[in-house]
């Protein structure tokens, strides 16, 4: 039932909307707020498909109930795409084959995102680490380290 | 000299998957929609006395609960042989069988509803292991079929001659387990009733004419009144094959009742719980040899774990069995093969498609006769390699399109074998021990003599007035570059540039049949369907050209984007121009039909399929032996495809299967005890993360193959098939012991330590 209030400011813009209690931030990210680029893979915060920027800090949004998110700013991959400072990010991992089903590309350009803002030249060992919670099935993860690490060399190119 | 084919233009696909705009199934929603879930057997085998709905049916958002009775066609999902009911009816055959489907208004009060169905359950005895379903007067596990639900047996010369004469005999019996496919999107479809009385059906799918079929057989309407739509698949590896069509129907039947759009996306349990796996398997193989090498005769049994129902277990056992002595010369060889029936979820296509199970038994096997014969296993496989002039295991004689000693001795080079297999100091500093190890096999691409009947493709292209050009085949694009791999193929043949290709979406009302996106075939056989296309449009574009420019069409020449006659250039755009205002029909429908195959089902010999990718796997292993980890350091991972088309992407199937043969040797551990899948999500189930993953280096070959575009064979699910036996003859090297049993996990090697200590 959707019967209690939530502010938060989403994707840089301050909102208002009326939510279920019962819904996790997935679920008002998806059915609420119509932002379907986030993806459901498990439902139990073990695949990371779900990740967006909760306080600027990747969150499994799957794992976080939608009312902690009040008062506070949430970014998804809608976010990103719209925040020039990823353009390079996203060029990388479609120049360099990093995604291939997709599924779990929105979490794993989010984790890369926040990687790249904490520490803009991450090692090898960096990248992996902060990969380490999305899963994907198809590319290997070999090409996408790659686009990480040529995002953050190039990042003054772009 | 191709323009287009073997460069890597970028995938157009990815974009919108990168931005999170690309839709998926469940980012899908229709206007009225409602949300089914089912109701699944709790026992692996349970008589079903009653279904009452009666408390689901009070809560006011539930609207319908279905069951066996209100199918309106058929209660039967085709895939080979028609055994399996859509929902079961007098009796549950494993756990998780759907046994009805409750449709609500919204997704969370379906999920109470189903919980709230109370089905009467008489529990019966359930046979879970194969080998007591094989066993004389055990219990009749499937209605239909019986308990061997499948059987192919090859007999090639005199076998057990051949091994009496034999100076080596080396023989083991090998088992795998479960391999769930664990794409990231799980399985989901939308089926919505269309205004002239049928049913759209939107879903996650490799095979749309599979489950258009299905959907005639329960609705019982004419197949013309259905479509079936492809949303964008998050993954599929062969589990998006023959299990969509169960949810398929379940939704379709739904929205057929209740005049509703109805979504059934499954969550992650569930899809793990219920969809099909890879059969885990038991090999039991025999080699004989001379002293100097040469393999006489190979002697094999290979049993599959089918669970409850055949699916495509037939044509798994199929490509297991013909493929099970691996990919050389023997003159003698014998295989007896059985696909079983037991009380558990039916298994059905997985990446590798039944070779995965018998190329980790044969490989492991090939490695053991080496140490027996005093012989390098590289050397060992150089000797009784296929080859030009030589014939496979079921006397196909191989005459073009063999690089099987080029990847293999490519490889051997790669991993610095002699080098690495000679080193002296085992112990790295870290206290692990190293060692590497090797593997070879080969894959009939395409569906063969096993399933010949649909190895054709159609394609249809069309040139729109603004130069740009649409394609539509009925292979789909799951993540793998299907879609970018056939644009470059109809830009090379048509003379376009790629750039101006654009894939229709799948829809079955509007592109043609092709056949399933499987065993390897989309690229070649759609590929020439599109290339016959491709040439006929050309053509027709040539012959304007010609006749405007008074020109001998022959003496044209072209590459993207453009035309030559003599000196003069013409865009592709232009002439395109031209031939609208002469009033061609600037399209074409392409077909192509793979060659006939010579095939004895009797003694299960003659040309098993077309064509053979080749592939060698090297593997650099570090094992630590107090916890009985493997650390895998490096893969080398070489396959001969014929021609690589998008190389960027032959990469990401190399790296990307090789990953999933990691998973399936090491870590993915599907554990079922009587029927019961423990643990069903991703913190019981590991698939490899980014923290596991090695240096994996492709090597291409390329023998071209005629019958293929450009000479292309299937690379799909080569790349995962012999990864799991390079890890354990790397193993092997390491630390001495021999680890017979897939997944290899810590406490099992751990335990194959201590039993020889």
């Amino acid at each position: 039932m959707k019967n209690s209030t939530l502010h938060l400011k989403l994707n840089g813009n301050e909102k208002t909307f009326l939510i279920d209690p019962a819904d996790t931030l997935l679920d008002f990210l998806r059915e609420t707020a119509q932002l379907t680029g986030t993806k459901e893979g498990c439902g139990k915060g073990e695949c990371g498909a779900c990740t967006v920027l909760l306080d600027g800090k990747p969150v499994n949004s799957c794992l976080v109930m939608a009312v902690q998110a009040e008062g506070r700013s949430v970014t998804t991959i809608e976010g990103i795409k719209s925040d020039k400072r990823f353009d390079a990010l996203r060029a990388s991992f479609l120049e360099h084959g990093a995604s291939q089903c997709g599924a779990c590309t929105p979490g794993f350009i989010i984790s890369s995102a926040a990687l790249l803002t904490d520490n803009p030249d991450p090692t090898d060992k960096e990248i992996r680490s902060a990969l380490e919670g999305n899963l994907c099935r198809c590319t290997g993860y070999l090409k996408i380290f790659s686009a990480v690490k040529h995002a953050a060399e190039n990042k003054g190119e772009r | 000299m191709t323009k287009i084919v073997g460069t890597s233009p970028l995938r157009e696909d990815a974009r919108v998957k990168i931005d999170g705009a690309a839709k998926y199934v469940d980012d899908l929603s229709f206007p009225g929609m409602a949300y089914a879930m089912l109701v699944r057997s709790p026992f692996p085998h349970a008589k079903i006395s009653e279904i009452d709905a009666s408390h689901a049916l009070e809560l006011p958002e539930v609207v319908a609960v279905i069951t066996a009775k209100d199918i309106p066609g058929k209660n039967k999902i085709p895939i080979v042989f028609d055994d399996q009911p859509c929902l079961a009816e007098d009796e549950a055959r494993y756990i998780g069988e759907p046994v009805a489907i409750v449709v609500a208004n919204d997704r969370r009060t379906a999920q109470i509803a189903a919980t709230l169905v109370s089905v009467k359950y008489s529990e019966l005895p359930a046979i879970t292991d194969p080998l007591l379903s094989l066993a004389e007067g055990a219990e009749k596990v499937n209605p239909v079929l019986g308990n061997i639900l499948s059987r192919h047996k090859v007999n090639k010369g005199d076998v057990d001659s051949a091994m009496s004469i034999a100076d080596v005999v080396v023989e083991g019996e090998y088992k795998t387990g479960y391999q769930e496919h664990a794409y990231i999107e799980t399985q989901g479809v939308i089926a919505v009733p269309e205004n002239e009385g049928g049913i759209a059906l939107y879903g996650s799918m490799q095979c749309p004419f599979y489950i258009h079929k299905a959907l005639g057989y329960v609705l019982g309407i004419p197949l013309s009144k259905l479509r079936v739509i492809q949303t964008v698949t998050g993954g599929a590896f062969g589990g998006k094959e023959d299990f969509p069509s169960l949810p398929a129907t379940h939704a379709a039947i739904a929205a057929y009742l209740t005049s509703r759009p109805v979504k059934l996306v499954m969550t992650r349990e569930e899809d793990i719980l219920c969809s099909t796996k890879r059969h885990p398997g038991i090999v039991r193989i025999k080699y004989g040899a001379r002293r100097d090498g040469t393999i006489i005769a190979c002697d094999a049994e290979y049993i599959l774990n089918a669970g409850a129902w055949s699916t495509l277990s037939p044509i798994v056992l199929w490509r297991g069995t013909v493929h099970s002595g691996g990919p050389y010369r023997i003159e003698n060889f014998r295989v007896d093969a059985k696909a079983v029936a037991t009380n558990s979820v039916p298994n059905g296509a997985f990446r590798g498609f039944g070779q995965p199970q018998v190329c980790f038994a044969n490989e492991s096997l090939i490695d053991e006769l080496a140490v027996k014969l005093g012989m390098d296993p590289v050397e060992l496989r150089l000797r009784n390699a296929l080859d030009i002039g030589l014939e496979t295991l079921t006397n196909h004689v191989i005459k073009e399109s063999c690089g099987l000693k080029k990847v293999i001795s490519l490889v051997r080079d790669e991993v610095k074998w002699l080098e690495n297999r000679s080193r002296k100091e085992r112990v790295l500093s870290n206290g692990k021990y190293y060692g590497v190890g090797f593997s070879a096999a080969f894959y009939g691409t395409g569906l063969g003599a096993g399933g010949k009947k649909i190895d054709r493709s159609g394609a249809f292209l069309q040139v729109a007035f603004d130069g740009s050009v649409q394609i539509a085949v009925g292979t789909t694009e799951m993540g793998q570059g299907h879609n970018t791999v056939l644009s470059m193929i109809a830009a090379e043949e048509l003379g376009a540039d790629v750039k101006k290709v654009s894939m229709l979406p799948i829809d079955t009302s509007r592109v043609p049949d092709s056949g399933p996106t499987v065993a390897s075939r989309a690229t070649m056989m759609s590929g020439q369907a599109i290339r016959d296309a491709a040439k006929q449009v050309r053509k027709i574009i040539h012959d304007v050209v010609a006749k405007r420019l008074g020109a001998a069409v022959e003496t044209l020449e072209f590459e993207p984007g453009v035309i030559f006659s003599g000196a003069k250039k013409i865009t592709f755009e232009e002439a395109v121009t031209w031939c609208f205002d002469e009033r061609v029909h600037l399209a074409a429908q392409g077909w192509f039909k793979a060659p006939n195959t010579e095939w004895n089902s009797e003694n299960g010999l003659g040309d098993a399929y077309y064509a053979y990718t080749y592939t060698a796997i090297g593997a650099e292993v570090a094992v630590d032996k107090e916890t009985g980890e493997v650390e895998v350091l490096r893969i080398v991972s070489g396959h001969d495809i014929g021609k690589a088309i998008n190389r960027r992407e032959v990469e990401g199937q190399i790296q990307g299967g090789a990953v999933q043969g990691m998973g399936y040797a090491l870590y993915e551990d599907l554990v079922s005890t009587n029927g019961k899948i423990i643990r069903p999500n991703f913190s019981g189930y590991i698939i490899p993360t980014a923290a596991d993953i090695p240096e994996i280096k492709p090597v291409i070959v390329e023998e071209p193959y005629e019958g293929g575009p450009f000479g292309a064979k299937g690379l799909g699910e080569p790349p995962l098939i012999a990864i799991a036996p390079a890890i354990a003859n790397a193993i092997f090297d390491a630390i001495g012991v021999r680890i017979k049993k897939l997944p290899m996990t810590p406490e099992r090697i751990l335990e194959t330590l201590e039993a020889v200590r």
